[in-house]
């Protein structure tokens, strides 16, 4: 290793990061196909909501943070998990149910945590780790961690009382907060048009003082470079910002299906999608060569986790009783 | 030219007064000193709350806690009970201690979602990986017309959750020694006070001390008949004992101090030995803290011979202002004697003491606003 690595060249930096983000979106694009398709085996014990076409997203939130921040994700909270550093082998033994799981199978699916990693608790109530998230950062300016904490939440939790809570005290305090709106339109089966009076979330939320962006394309790159830029001035002290990404989840609310056949929204709006899609557009940043070796890697994790999942005992009846109390 | 004093320290104890050589001090200041010592002691413990930091102080009992620890310890929140509680909670999963106050129990209901789903539920369902050390402080109102929305007791609620924990001390020495346990506790604890005993005063040491989870004490030992009060409902059963001695009835009273973990075994050695228990709840009886106290008792005696057990609450109404209806809504030491009477003495006549006698100092003293 030479002794000054000072600079690295332009390219080369454009180049790992094109690497990286090619690789979080397709390890997190396949990790939830092949939940999918495990799923009917009925070996997955927890419902799931799947990210598939969402990802971009986290993983454009999540390279521009570093190991010390947190991120405190929703019920559909693999890619938030995967893209944060949480162990995948952990997350899959918790959705199979087991003590290895990273609640020991007492959370599932929709409460994935890796403290390790700084995943925060998720949640099955919609909005509800919001305020947390900001409670947390309220901790890290308090201890002078210099982190702060991405919170991811849908455009349903934008709706709750302590959204709005949250900003105003966010704001109030100009805490280390990114908020990001993962904005695909629906709550369970419900459209925008039948929740919101306006579609101006960005006008709403820039009243309490939080500067705020829409992302319309939800592009993965110019998500992280927006991030990037803006952590630059809140780990000075500069307070929260929110960013709304518009985007679109392929699959179905909950389980690993589609749900074009029930009419409530197009099939001609998830073409429109795919032809925006995050894992996609990253591939075409990489060689067919670094490809094909990422993709290995990545079905060789899959596989070791899965097998490690199934290998995995299931907890003692006699965990029930345990971490009800501290 | 003199080297300036460097400033005193200031002090952490409150004076109060003494009486027999020992410090006599006022519930409220009990809870203001209980977190001065608990502050000082840990510095990842802070309190907020709407109102904490102004010149009233939540009724005096954060009164001196922004001057000794300043405003990023002691401050206070926007009108926002549902993310602040949520606040609170990813704090203390941060490393803090936080201790969010409310000035009536009644705003507790704005936090439901958070105490409920979140913190109680937090350690379980994330495997053990994080902990809640989260103290709730609410203040019970009565008299002088708080009427339906300031008065409520809601400890039953929250003991009725596995993951939360629920104290709700009686006096000033428990108050103190059982909010230090409640800060020092990993997880979350609702500490519910009741305003009326704010001004009581009792024996309280200037050192800190723990008044554990899970621990009743017997107030006053009896063999006829146990009664067991909740919170303010302690006194008005002691005031009660009084005026059974009276009558000729020697009454055990006990106060479980801590509702969740309940001390279920003192109540049941008691009735195991007067076969006969009261228990007077501040708040209403359908599935209250009475209602869980008389079942355990219930099982834990069960094929021991005959038992009788009779709860009083709050009327099953919400709480009226107006002065006579109010009356008639809470038990009082008359209500509490006559029902422990009638257990006590099947055969006698009914009793009822004096209505004068069962008037209470403080309740003859207190003035509004709250």
């Amino acid at each position: 290793m030479p002794a000054k690595a000072k600079s690295t060249p332009k390219k080369a930096v454009k180049s790992g990061a094109s690497l990286r983000l090619y690789r979080s979106l397709r390890r997190i694009r396949r990790v939830e196909e092949e939940i999918a398709r495990l799923y009917p085996s009925d070996k997955i014990k927890s419902p799931v909501h799947l990210s598939i076409g969402q990802e971009g997203i986290a993983v454009g939130v999540c390279d521009a943070l570093e190991a010390r921040d947190a991120v405190s994700g929703t019920y559909r909270g693999h890619a938030t998990y995967l893209a944060k550093g949480g162990s995948l082998a952990a997350m899959m033994a918790e959705l199979y149910g087991k003590d290895t799981g990273c609640a020991r199978g007492k959370g599932g699916s929709m409460h994935l945590i890796d403290m390790e990693a700084k995943v925060l608790g998720t949640s099955a109530v919609v909005g509800t780790t919001v305020p947390v998230a900001v409670g947390y950062a309220l901790a890290q300016k308090r201890l002078k961690t210099g982190a702060v904490v991405a919170c991811f939440l849908g455009d349903g939790a934008t709706e709750e009382g302590c959204f709005a809570e949250s900003l105003n005290f966010a704001a109030l305090h100009k805490l280390p907060v990114v908020f990001v709106c993962e904005n695909n339109g629906f709550a369970i089966h419900e459209p925008l048009s039948k929740r919101w009076a306006t579609d101006r979330l960005c006008a709403r939320v820039a009243t309490y003082g939080i500067p705020a962006k829409r992302f319309a394309d939800s592009d993965t790159a110019a998500i992280r470079k927006h991030v990037e830029r803006a952590l630059l001035k809140m780990r000075k002290g500069g307070g929260p910002i929110f960013i709304e990404c518009l985007t679109w989840r392929w699959r179905e609310h909950v389980g690993p299906g589609e749900d074009y056949d029930a009419g409530f929204r197009s099939k001609a709006m998830l073409a429109k999608w795919q032809k925006k899609d995050p894992v996609a557009k990253a591939a075409k940043a990489v060689s067919a060569k670094q490809r094909a070796a990422i993709d290995a890697e990545i079905e060789a994790e899959i596989a070791a986790a899965i097998a490690f999942a199934e290998a995995s005992p299931f907890p003692s009846p006699e965990e029930l009783g345990t971490d009800v109390y501290a | 030219m003199s080297t300036p004093k460097p400033p005193p320290t200031p002090k952490l104890a409150w004076p109060g007064r003494v009486e027999d050589g020992r410090r006599v001090l006022k519930y409220v200041d009990a809870l203001s000193e209980a977190v001065a010592l608990e502050m000082a002691r840990d510095e990842n413990v802070f309190l907020f709350g709407l109102d904490v930091d102004d010149h009233k102080a939540i009724q005096g009992s954060t009164r001196g806690l922004l001057d000794r620890f300043g405003p990023a310890r002691v401050f206070t929140t926007p009108l926002s009970e549902d993310a602040m509680t949520g606040v609170a909670i990813g704090a203390a999963m941060a490393g803090m201690r936080p201790i969010h106050v409310h000035i009536r129990m009644d705003f507790l209901m704005l936090c439901m979602n958070q105490l409920v789903n979140i913190a109680a539920k937090a350690r379980y369902m994330y495997g053990g990986q994080i902990k809640v050390p989260l103290v709730v402080r609410t203040i019970i109102g009565k008299s002088w017309g708080q009427g339906a929305q300031h008065s409520q007791g809601l400890h039953s609620m929250f003991m009725h959750v596995p993951g939360l924990k629920v104290c709700a001390p009686s006096n000033a020495h428990d108050a103190k020694g059982a909010l230090i346990a409640a800060i020092r506790d990993d997880n979350p604890v609702v500490f519910v006070e009741h305003r009326l005993l704010y001004a009581t005063e009792a024996f309280v040491a200037e050192a800190p001390y723990v008044v554990a989870p899970g621990r009743a004490r017997v107030c006053r030992f009896g063999r006829d008949v146990t009664i067991v009060g909740v919170s303010n409902m302690v006194v008005e059963a002691l005031r009660a004992a009084d005026l059974l001695k009276e009558a000729g009835v020697a009454a055990e009273v006990i106060d479980p101090i801590w509702l969740a973990p309940l001390d279920s075994d003192t109540i049941v050695e008691s009735v195991r030995r007067t076969r006969k228990l009261v228990i007077v709840d501040n708040g209403w009886s359908m599935c209250g803290a009475g209602a869980e106290i008389a079942a355990r008792v219930a099982e834990a005696c069960a094929g021991e011979g005959p038992l009788q057990i009779q709860r009083l609450g709050f009327a099953p109404t919400p709480c009226p202002p107006s002065p006579p209806l109010e009356a008639a809504f809470y038990p009082n030491p008359a209500t509490i004697a006559a029902a422990a009477y009638k257990l006590a003495r099947p055969d006698a006549p009914a009793w009822m003491p004096d209505a004068a006698k069962a008037e209470l100092a403080y309740q003859l003293q207190f003035k509004g606003p709250f």
